[in-house]
């Protein structure tokens, strides 16, 4: 089962929620931890894990590899602007490029071919029952939604029956959706603020464009107001649990410690995922 | 005219509560909200919307069932899996699908993939007693943002020219990627806001690389200080090894949450709040230019065994 953590707000407790359920998790089954924020990738400062492989990850842009007579045709196929036709040769411009391949198809000499272009890596580790599996995308990079669904479908490709939980960037577009849309469940940390009540909508929204189950759960609940708790009856979104402000588990995240051994509202709320999701978790293991 | 900026890296750390106190600090300036994903900086800059327009971006592709082949070559070459078998005929998801147009080369019928404009979201102009804002909405599950983001900011720029408003103060997304460049174009400077926790620290790193990156001036702001005072010290470590200077620490604050949730700003704080204090503060130092283009080296802690 592949359960996304998401919300409009960054912020919220995201990270948070999913380093301390894998955690709480791996002691019960085979656990992977994906961290899909892989613009700020956080996960692997609070998840203890061995030694990472570190693989490059590259997206295809088009590049020469035969004489070109400047047709033009792989410009004008281009819908982003990302390929210059000049005299005899082309000029790409990565961060526009989609990497559709539609300037290759185009060309009538064959003289373009997709070319491996590093934009960021995905790391892999492991810890007794815990795999964590990591992207992050180079500085200076502007695309991040194809390492996001990388980094995502390679936790999903080898967990077999394990539980796979996905920290999901922030926002509701390309990257987020990217994430979500390969979810079976998924949980939106959201806090009880006009911000976050903005957020958690378009949140909301999203999972129901893409077709997507999602839960959520409120944190710093206690600052702020009930509109929050009120939007999420009135929309049927089940509250799996509030976690209200502790001063201990700000103060312990900020040592980069699990904040479950500190928080017994934490601990409940961690409880009442696990409930949710686990009898999902064994229906996939017998099928 | 002169335009600042805000970042983070890490959300949540408190952007825009801060530039919406500084749009009040400032007394006239246009502000825009770059964050055009979770746009939040219009309830705490409240006022009539008196311009908006749709905003257009990208196409989306539909095949023509009638003529349609059902051959599947347009499925095959789809590259976002955006093509999908329906009930005998073949159907674009409109979610997935980026408007590339290899569908259209592929398919050996005329004129059976047909292209429409896609309504990517909405940008407003706004007046908040003194500040004009400009701001936007993103629609759902759409994939523009880096390109509303670029019409916000000229849109703003322009406002404020036609408007003899001298400042701009920008509102940044989270993250690193295409929304921030997009933002991050032809600043005079920006203020990073940080909160101590290893993800704030870096966070706050690769934010300030990107900075180097484009070669824009910054400075760091730790908002919430005090939960973790060791950690705030480190912070201020890192900033000196590179050579960026410290805009100020401000308090965390349990009234603030609550504030906001009623609407209101730090800011309508009684005046001896040392919060209120911190954010003025910080604000003389942003707006009076004490910044640099960091000097971080180019080694990456990535490529080293620990993650």
């Amino acid at each position: 089962m592949i359960v996304s953590f998401a919300s409009g707000k960054g912020g919220t407790g995201k990270t948070l929620l999913t380093t301390n359920l894998a955690w709480v998790m791996s002691g019960r089954r085979p656990t992977t931890y994906v961290d899909a924020d892989v613009e700020e990738p956080n996960g692997h400062l609070f998840l203890k894990h061995d030694a990472a492989q570190v693989r490059r990850f590259a997206v295809a842009l088009p590049e020469l590899v035969a004489e070109c007579t400047g047709c033009g045709a792989c410009q004008e196929a281009c819908a982003f602007h990302a390929i210059l036709a000049l005299k005899n040769r082309v000029v790409v411009f990565p961060e526009l490029c989609h990497a559709c391949g539609g300037c290759v198809l185009a060309c009538p000499e064959r003289s373009l071919a997709g070319r491996p272009h590093e934009i960021g890596a995905i790391a892999s580790a492991s810890q007794d029952a815990l795999r964590l599996m990591s992207g992050r995308l180079d500085v200076g990079q502007a695309r991040a939604a194809p390492l996001v669904e990388a980094v995502v479908d390679a936790g999903v490709r080898d967990h077999g029956m394990d539980l796979v939980i996905v920290d999901c960037p922030p926002g509701t577009s390309c990257a987020a959706m990217a994430a979500v849309r390969r979810a079976d469940l998924t949980i939106l940390v959201t806090e009880p603020t006009p911000f976050g009540l903005n957020d958690l909508r378009l949140a909301v929204e999203m999972c129901r464009a893409l077709g997507r189950d999602c839960a959520a759960v409120v944190n710093r609940s206690d600052l702020g107001d009930q509109e929050v708790l009120r939007y999420l009856e009135r929309e049927g979104v089940p509250v799996l649990g509030q976690i209200p402000f502790e001063r201990g588990i700000a103060a312990g995240y900020a040592r980069g410690e699990l904040a479950l051994e500190r928080s017994s509202a934490l601990r409940q709320v961690l409880d009442a995922i696990a409930t949710r999701i686990e009898p999902a978790v064994l229906k996939g293991n017998s099928s | 005219m002169t335009t600042l900026a805000v970042f983070s890296g890490k959300g949540g750390t408190g952007k825009t509560t801060l530039v919406a106190c500084f749009a009040h600090l400032a007394g006239r300036a246009v502000a825009v909200d770059c964050d055009v994903d979770a746009a939040n900086l219009r309830l705490l800059l409240p006022g009539p919307d008196v311009h908006r327009e749709p905003f257009l971006s990208g196409r989306k592709a539909t095949i023509d069932t009638d003529s349609c082949l059902a051959c599947g070559a347009c499925a095959q070459a789809c590259r976002f899996e955006a093509i999908l078998e329906g009930d005998g005929a073949w159907l674009v998801d409109h979610l997935a699908c980026e408007g590339c147009g290899v569908c259209s080369l592929v398919c050996p019928q005329p004129d059976t993939v047909r292209f429409h404009d896609n309504l990517a979201g909405h940008w407003m102009r706004r007046r908040s007693g003194s500040t004009l804002l400009v701001h936007a909405a993103l629609g759902v599950a759409q994939d523009n943002s880096g390109k509303l983001v670029a019409k916000v900011r000229r849109e703003a720029a322009a406002w404020a020219q036609s408007e003899g408003v001298e400042l701009v103060l920008v509102d940044g997304p989270p993250g690193i990627g295409c929304p921030v460049h997009a933002a991050m174009g032809q600043l005079d400077r920006l203020l990073a806001v940080t909160e101590p926790t290893p993800s704030g620290l870096h966070d706050l790193e690769r934010m300030l690389r990107l900075a180097q990156h484009f070669a824009v001036p910054a400075c760091v702001a730790i908002n919430k200080w005090d939960l973790a005072a060791s950690v705030a010290r480190s912070i201020e470590e890192a900033c000196r090894a590179w050579e960026v200077p410290m805009a100020g620490r401000i308090p965390f604050d349990p009234a603030i949450p609550r504030l906001l949730a009623a609407g209101l700003l730090p800011l309508d704080f009684p005046a001896d709040s040392s919060t209120i204090r911190a954010i003025e503060r910080c604000w003389r130092r942003f707006c009076e230019g004490d910044s640099r283009v960091p000097s971080i080296s180019a080694e990456d802690p990535w490529g080293t065994a620990r993650l």
